[in-house]
């Protein structure tokens, strides 16, 4: 029996479908608007469009400008993500090994970063930074970007272990592999879609990261999210645009990359359930 | 084989307490094993987290300035009576330590803890220097009779104040308070700014939550009853903008409202204005584009709230006769209200903190509390203001967080 519906809920669902377009494009717009400024031949942050122009990205490569921001923000958010992701994993595989006193605590702590007000952190770590001589270095943006990266690694790992068999370690075991054995042949590999977006996840962080950066990097150790910032404020000019595309593009292949390995964890999941 | 464990039979008690201590060996060892495994990142954390969050709130109450500049002055002036001028020895002792600090550098520091007292107080320390007398003949009278401020015993007085290692100057200050005569007053009208600032904070978050919670609630909702394979797709729209910078998306504003910009041009030549509307460097650029930023934060847990309800509730209700209105109202909607309070007050918490997005696409009017934490930071190096108002930032944002981790903990055992 197929249920009639009163008229208005038939009139309210196109409208829904309306209403629900409409608001993904609000969402989407604004990050596709900046590309076509990038290829503008004019000099000038909008539209119209004076021609197409691969200028700004001429711009962009050859800027003293640019290229160091770009380079020192591959130089850090790498090595932020190998610690955020090393300790963040180790911690995430100590924490699910079962049930002990101070745990909701440890977790507490490892998520804590996420949450609080990034220019907290940045005075915190500012006047900290200070006194232990890691002002203007890149030992301690690393520090501080593997800071802010450590909790999405910690949430994405926790969740892939929540799906991992431990009977897999504990067969590993009484095969007589060694623990680390066991761990980097046995349970690493199963649990990498997780530990990969964990790493994703602090990467994007460091490579997005402006408010901490502002208050511990010297002039020269400038990053990408930096100089844009900086651009924004000092003069609007369409090689923001070229950077912003290449962002939005490095966004999109992330978002990619993210989709892959949510499947496979899902895979993950589903051969445990079965 | 029944008859072999029948001959071994049941252990003997002390083999079972034997067994029981390895066991409980066994169990304490793959414990510390575990917090082994644990002990790096907590070290990270303590060492580059922890610690520089917890020295930012004891930075807000130390008061070191006038202490390290003249700790013998605030030695003589502990014994002093405090109802007569000080004795010779004490103005001696200011003088000589005012020239010891200026010749170290410190003179700077100590005029402007000074001045935050009062503006009189912040040139009292260049004013005995010019009237010291080089010699070493006695100061009392000179000083007295030249710099007015010192023959006023409050003045004495304050400095003595003054030197305590803590102070509760800036957290009073951060609320518009200030101690005045051993009592907290509120200061004078022009000089209130912080409580406003605060409630600014607060009302900018408060909106963009709401705007975050009744837009994107239908579209979660919709996207949520969509085939898989369609609604995937779709989620890509909500998942970029997600994973694209926030300075990018910032500057992409900045483009779509400036005064030139897409949307008033469009608008224009739609013939619906005549000149460009102010859209941007003021709240309604800062409420649309933190807004937009934050939406998905909302609309992707609330998607996944809405995706695990079980459809077949609201079909009862209707198959019960209820309109399928009311069945929405009664039964759809209670099933989302844990997921709606949780994504709301997430959106909140990132939102009382923003500071990049205020900064570029609002006006001065239009910033939170975190450019002035900023501002006292870089800007007039006042530590103490940027510490407290840090400090109360801090704490709105740990209670709410406290309150959120309440709300989505029994979620979290569901899933």
């Amino acid at each position: 029996m197929k249920h009639v519906e009163p008229l208005e809920i038939r009139l309210l669902r196109p409208l829904l479908s309306v209403y629900s377009l409409a608001l993904l494009m609000f969402l989407i717009i604004p990050i596709l608007v900046i590309i076509p400024l990038s290829f503008n031949a004019g000099s000038f942050l909008s539209y119209p469009l004076s021609g197409f122009s691969l200028r700004w990205y001429h711009e962009f490569f050859n800027s003293n400008d640019w290229m160091p921001a770009l380079l020192n923000s591959l130089k850090i958010a790498p090595a932020a993500t190998l610690l955020a992701t090393v300790l963040g994993t180790l911690a995430s595989v100590g924490l699910s090994r079962g049930e002990f006193r101070g745990k909701a605590l440890i977790m507490a702590v490892m998520i804590s970063p996420m949450v609080a007000p990034v220019v907290i952190v940045a005075v915190g770590m500012y006047f900290f930074f200070a006194s232990w001589g890691l002002l203007n270095s890149y030992l301690g943006l690393v520090i501080a970007h593997a800071v802010l990266g450590v909790p999405f690694v910690v949430i994405t790992v926790n969740a892939t272990l929540q799906g991992y068999d431990r009977n897999y370690t504990r067969a590993a075991a009484s095969l007589g592999a060694t623990p680390w054995y066991g761990f980097k042949r046995v349970t690493l590999p199963l649990i990498a879609p997780g530990v990969l977006s964990g790493a994703l996840f602090a990467f994007a962080t460091s490579f997005d990261e402006v408010v901490v950066t502002l208050f511990l990097a010297s002039p020269t150790q400038r990053t990408l999210p930096m100089q844009m910032f900086a651009g924004i404020k000092e003069n609007l000019n369409p090689t923001i645009a070229a950077a912003a595309t290449m962002m939005v593009l490095c966004a999109l292949l992330l978002l990619l990359a993210m989709e892959v390995l949510r499947r496979r964890t899902e895979r993950l999941r589903g051969a445990k359930t079965e | 084989m029944p008859e072999a464990l029948a001959f071994e039979s049941a252990p003997s008690v002390v083999q079972t307490q034997r067994l029981q201590q390895r066991l409980h060996a066994n169990k304490r060892a793959y414990t510390r094993r575990s917090l082994l495994l644990i002990l790096p990142l907590l070290v990270l954390l303590v060492a580059g987290f922890m610690t520089p969050i917890g020295s930012l709130l004891t930075k807000s109450v130390e008061n070191p300035e006038v202490a390290n500049a003249l700790p013998n002055t605030l030695k003589l002036l502990n014994s002093w009576d405090g109802t007569t001028l000080p004795a010779e020895s004490v103005f001696n002792t200011l003088g000589q330590e005012l020239r010891t600090a200026r010749a170290q550098g410190q003179l700077f520091a100590l005029n402007r803890r000074l001045g935050y007292e009062s503006a009189s107080l912040r040139s009292l320390p260049t004013a005995i220097l010019s009237r010291l007398p080089a010699d070493g003949s006695p100061v009392r009278d000179t000083l007295i009779n030249d710099v007015p401020a010192l023959g006023d015993i409050k003045t004495w007085a304050t400095l003595k104040q003054l030197g305590k290692p803590y102070t509760s100057l800036y957290w009073l200050a951060a609320f518009d308070l200030k101690m005045d005569a051993g009592q907290v007053r509120a200061v004078a009208p022009d000089k209130a700014l912080y409580v406003d600032v605060l409630k600014r904070s607060l009302t900018i978050a408060a909106l963009v939550t709401v705007l975050c919670v009744l837009l994107g609630y239908p579209l979660a909702y919709w996207l949520s009853r969509q085939p898989a394979r369609r609604a995937n797709l779709l989620l890509i729209l909500v998942l970029l903008p997600f994973w694209t910078s926030l300075i990018v998306r910032t500057a992409s504003w900045i483009v779509l409202l400036q005064s030139g910009g897409l949307i008033n041009n469009s608008l224009i030549d739609l013939g619906i204005l005549d000149k460009p509307l102010q859209l941007v460097f003021n709240r309604a650029g800062v409420l649309i584009s933190m807004t937009h930023i934050l939406l998905p934060f909302l609309i992707l847990p609330l998607y996944a709230v809405m995706k695990g309800i079980d459809s077949r509730y609201e079909r009862a209700a209707i198959s019960l006769g209820a309109h399928p209105y009311t069945a929405f109202r009664r039964v759809y909607l209670p099933q989302t209200y844990a997921g709606v309070t949780a994504g709301a007050l997430l959106v909140f918490i990132m939102a009382i903190g923003y500071y990049i997005t205020p900064a570029l696409l609002g006006g001065p009017g239009d910033q939170m509390l975190s450019y002035f934490v900023a501002y006292y930071t870089n800007t007039t190096i006042n530590w103490g203001m940027a510490t407290a108002l840090g400090g109360q930032l801090l704490i709105i944002v740990l209670l709410l967080y406290w309150v959120y981790a309440r709300i989505s903990r029994p979620a979290n055992r569901a899933a």
